[in-house]
């Protein structure tokens, strides 16, 4: 059950009983300079059916979708739309044949009202006349089909969530998709809401139309989705048709594998020092309207020679908890280094303090592509010796630390006059990684390490770790991988919704376990056994 | 010297289209293209010419840098213009109001264009980091406002008093406030300018681009400024305040802006006043020059150099019954096939540089597999 074959043909559906498929696709390749995003997908949907594609971050679960959407065109593979093969060279196409995509960001016109958000580029009447009052009964009438309440007067910008999502949905009804492709549309939703969208995802599959969503939140594709496909580093590692057979913990191993080499830590090296201490510490969210919390009232300590990991599904406060260390975002609470507070630092100022910093997304925040690898080795260092003295940079100084990273860190290169974008992505990272360990960290907070990297380049990347903890370095450690998560850290804790909700021991769990824990499920379910570890929330 | 090869390829490309361009246009306007460019050859080929085309060039080359600071950044600062006529002005009139020593006041109506040129850039600065607005909107409007507010001062507060003359100018700068010619110390050196005078901005323009180099690539904040420009969201992980370069940048161009006028106002003795006569577009030639130039310090000499050299060679075509026009149309579909060949360029020499990197990397390292796969997939 954990590790198929790369790709299993769908073989007992047969093509004279079973109906033709809404969309079928084979051995989709999409590559991207230094990722291979999907290396060989396969996806088959039944029509009226409601689909859930999952994967961790970065399994290559988007790169599909927008393949099939036709933002961007595969490099090998076929995609079929109800029997027929099609080529998409923009997303024009794939609306002509009736698919239909929500994206998770939402793309509506803020001071514009519903109707004519749902209206736009498709207007009711003649080059002259709008014709509003068409365009409000179709969309009441769609709307009451659905269960997909709006105002269609309202203001997009006084909108809800939740409202918005539906006004998105509705947007692409009106257009006559009948092949809808929703990603992560639960990510932004409180629970009373997901139950609402999948009500309305029911309606619309009773009627005929066919329902893909993407998500990595198990507990809600096993109750809400008729069939499953699992994508793992770009690639389908499973396609199942009945959910019925499978449970979360099965899925969860799907979806992480475990054929990786097994990161583990020798004895420990942990000292009852406190190094890192976050106290108390929130960060509001400022996009939207309300005051939700996404990072509420966290507090750890991290010592020196320790690794405490952080577990929990994407967008649960992670991200947001990383940037307020590192200065990013503001934040409520206090954040200590070695017995000095920080909270007034700017970003420099802390990683001149010691604070390493790994981004989650190298290729975004870790690396100017279009620089030169030596170039690179300065950024967030250029501010104070040795890469710079006065108001000038030290380049024979930069170039020596090019060399030194590369050489400690495996970094293959031709050189450190190539431009960051001709390494693959290990090596990118390799560089990120390098750069942050040479500048001498006390604490090091690593996001997502080894995220889309190779093996061979993952293996080096835990090998540095395990050995700078054992040099004494205090490591927070956000990953998705739950391998490596289990491995490397002397402690785990879980977070969800913003809060820290347990604390682990990670000799005595495992990645399925921990799996329900980041869902919540294992909260809700049975209070965590006594030897398991103890929820402090 | 195979860089320098390299770097050369696309402007050269664009060179030759744009004299293609411009001999299909003198034919059919039923002129031999010939002729048309042995006289601009002889035009242009005289050391005389040469020193008429570089002090052409200065105030181009000072527009140009003043714009290539912004897009070094990404931010289009089409409000050079406004900010240097105003800037011309003021200094122009503020110079009249001071009596001091040659070098001081120089100095002085430097100061001044400087600190105007940077204060009207800063309105769009701070608009664009408090307010969100688009730096391309609120300075293409302000060189609006610039053009009408150097009408009024021009009109009534910085005219020349006791004039007789119905034209609106500034009062004439004193002899003091003149930046020395370069002829005795090119003569010196043995070459004969004929009756040509070298005007002594040259030295700043000249300063200016070593200042500009420095500042770019050997200061942090020139590594800060082209980070950003790169990738502003690392910029920001690495602690680099994203509003902060915005306001500094524009500020900065502005200031640069402000010399663009100097050169005129103090190194050319037909104006030392601002006036009707006055150059009044340099700043969207700088936008040209800055593209041309790709934003480098030697880049952007060059293009100011062929910029004033293709005005200088058919200016007297006229003469001859052949249109004038031909060097905007010389200079239009050089900038615009430049600027294709150099999109091209980028892009194959992006794409050799990853194909030959990964070749090296699975060349010199035989061990690990799983590296050389991806190599060669990533390729």
């Amino acid at each position: 059950m954990d590790h198929h074959p790369p790709s299993p043909s769908p073989g007992q559906v047969d093509d004279t009983s079973a109906p033709t498929p809404a969309i079928e696709l084979r051995n989709i390749v999409k590559r991207f300079p230094g990722v291979v995003a999907n290396d060989g997908v396969n996806l088959t949907v039944r029509p009226g059916t409601i689909h859930a594609i999952v994967g961790e971050n970065g399994a290559g679960k988007s790169t599909l979708m927008k393949t099939l959407y036709g933002a961007h065109q595969p490099d090998e593979g076929t995609i079929r739309v109800n029997g027929r093969e099609r080529v998409f060279r923009s997303p024009r196409d794939a609306i002509d044949d009736g698919i239909g995509m929500v994206f998770q960001h939402f793309m509506l016109a803020r001071n514009f009202t519903v109707w004519e958000n749902i209206v736009l580029g498709q207007e009711p009447g003649n080059a002259l006349r709008l014709d509003i009052g068409t365009a409000r009964r179709r969309i009441s009438e769609l709307g009451q089909a659905y269960g997909l309440t709006v105002r269609p007067d309202a203001l997009i910008s006084d909108l809800g969530v939740g409202e918005k999502q539906r006004c998105e949905i509705l947007k692409v009804l009106y257009r006559g998709a009948n092949i809808l492709i929703l990603d992560e549309p639960t990510a932004v939703l409180v629970p009373q809401e997901v139950d609402e969208l999948f009500a309305s995802l029911r309606e619309l599959t009773a009627a005929g139309s066919t329902v893909i969503f993407i998500s990595h939140k198990l507990d809600e594709v096993l109750r809400h989705a008729d069939a499953i496909t699992v994508i793992r580093a770009g690639r389908t590692v499973t396609e199942i048709d009945d959910p019925a057979t499978v449970n979360a913990r099965q899925l969860a191993e799907m979806m992480v594998g475990s054929e990786l080499p097994i990161p583990e830590l020798r004895e420990s090296t942990v000292t009852d020092e406190v190094v890192l201490d976050i106290a108390v510490l929130s960060v509001v969210d400022t996009d939207e309207f309300t005051d939700r919390r996404i990072v509420d009232s966290v507090s750890i300590e991290v010592h020196r020679g320790e690794i405490v990991g952080i577990a929990g599904v994407e967008g649960n406060g992670q991200s947001e908890l990383v940037s307020a260390i590192m200065g990013l975002v503001a934040s409520t609470g206090t954040i200590t280094v070695a017995g000095e507070a920080i909270d007034e630092l700017s970003t420099l100022e802390r990683k001149a303090l010691g604070i390493g910093h790994i981004p989650e997304d190298r290729q975004q925040d870790g690396l100017a592509l279009a620089f030169e690898l030596w170039e690179n080795i300065m950024l967030g260092h250029h501010r104070r010796p040795p890469m710079s003295s006065g108001i000038w940079i030290d380049r024979n100084r930069a170039r020596q630390r090019a060399t030194e990273v590369v050489e400690r860190f495996d970094v293959r290169t031709p050189g450190i006059d190539v431009p960051a974008f001709a390494l693959s992505g290990g090596n990118q990272q390799k560089l990120v990684v390098g750069r942050e360990m040479t500048a001498e960290p006390q604490v090091l907070v690593a996001s997502h390490p080894t995220r889309g990297v190779d093996v061979g380049a993952q293996a080096v990347i835990w090998d540095i770790l395990r050995d700078a903890r054992h040099h004494g370095l205090a490591t927070l450690l956000v990953s998705a991988d739950l391998e490596e998560l289990i491995g490397l850290s002397d402690r785990l804790l879980v977070m969800l919704r913003g809060r820290i909700v347990a604390e682990l021991n990670p000799r005595e769990i495992t990645p399925s376990s921990l799996g329900s824990y980041m869902t919540g499920a294992a909260l809700a379910t049975a209070p965590p056994a006594p030897d398991t570890g103890e929820a402090t929330s | 010297m195979k860089r320098l090869g390299r770097a050369l390829v696309a402007p050269a490309t664009a060179a030759g289209v744009a004299i293609l361009i411009s001999a299909l246009a003198l034919l059919l306007s039923g002129n031999s293209p010939l002729r048309a460019f042995a006289e601009m050859w002889d035009n242009i080929s005289s050391a005389e010419s040469i020193v008429l085309i570089i002090n052409r060039a200065v105030p181009y080359y000072i527009a140009g840098v003043a714009v290539a600071v912004g897009f070094k950044m990404n931010l289009f600062n089409i409000g050079a213009n406004g900010q240097y006529i105003l800037a011309a002005l003021v200094a122009a009139w503020a110079g009249t109001q001071v009596s001091l020593p040659a070098p001081l006041h120089v100095t002085f109506i430097l100061v001044v264009a400087v600190f105007v040129g940077a204060a009207w850039a800063s309105i769009t600065a701070i608009l664009k980091v408090t307010r969100n607005v688009n730096e391309v909107i609120s300075s293409i409007m302000l060189n609006f406002i610039a053009t009408g507010l150097v009408a009024f001062l021009l009109a009534e507060p910085f005219r020349e008093p006791d004039s007789a003359s119905l034209i609106a100018q500034t009062e004439k700068l004193a002899a003091s406030a003149t930046i020395p010619q370069l002829n005795r110390l090119i003569e010196w050196t043995g070459v004969d300018l004929g009756n040509a005078n070298l005007y002594g901005f040259l030295i700043f323009a000249i300063a200016l681009g070593i200042g500009y180099h420095l500042l770019l690539n050997r200061s942090r904040f020139g590594y800060e400024l082209r980070l950003t420009g790169i990738n502003p969201d690392a910029a920001r992980a690495a602690g680099v305040n994203p509003n902060a370069m915005i306001l500094k940048t524009i500020i900065l161009s502005g200031a640069i802006a402000g010399l663009i006028g100097m050169h005129s106002l103090l190194a050319d003795p037909q104006f030392h006043r601002y006036g009707d006569q006055f150059p009044r577009n340099l700043g969207f030639t700088g936008i040209a020059l800055a593209l041309l130039g790709r934003n480098s310090p030697v880049g952007v000499a060059l293009a100011a150099l062929i910029w004033a050299m293709i005005e200088r060679g058919t200016q007297p075509l006229s003469l001859l019954g052949i249109p004038q026009e031909i060097g905007v149309i010389m200079q239009g579909s050089f900038l615009l096939s430049a600027i294709i060949a150099y999109e091209v360029v980028r892009r194959r020499n992006e794409a050799r540089t990853t194909a030959e990197a990964a070749r090296l990397i699975t060349q010199n390292t035989d061990a690990d597999s799983n590296e050389t796969v991806e190599a060669q997939v990533t390729r």
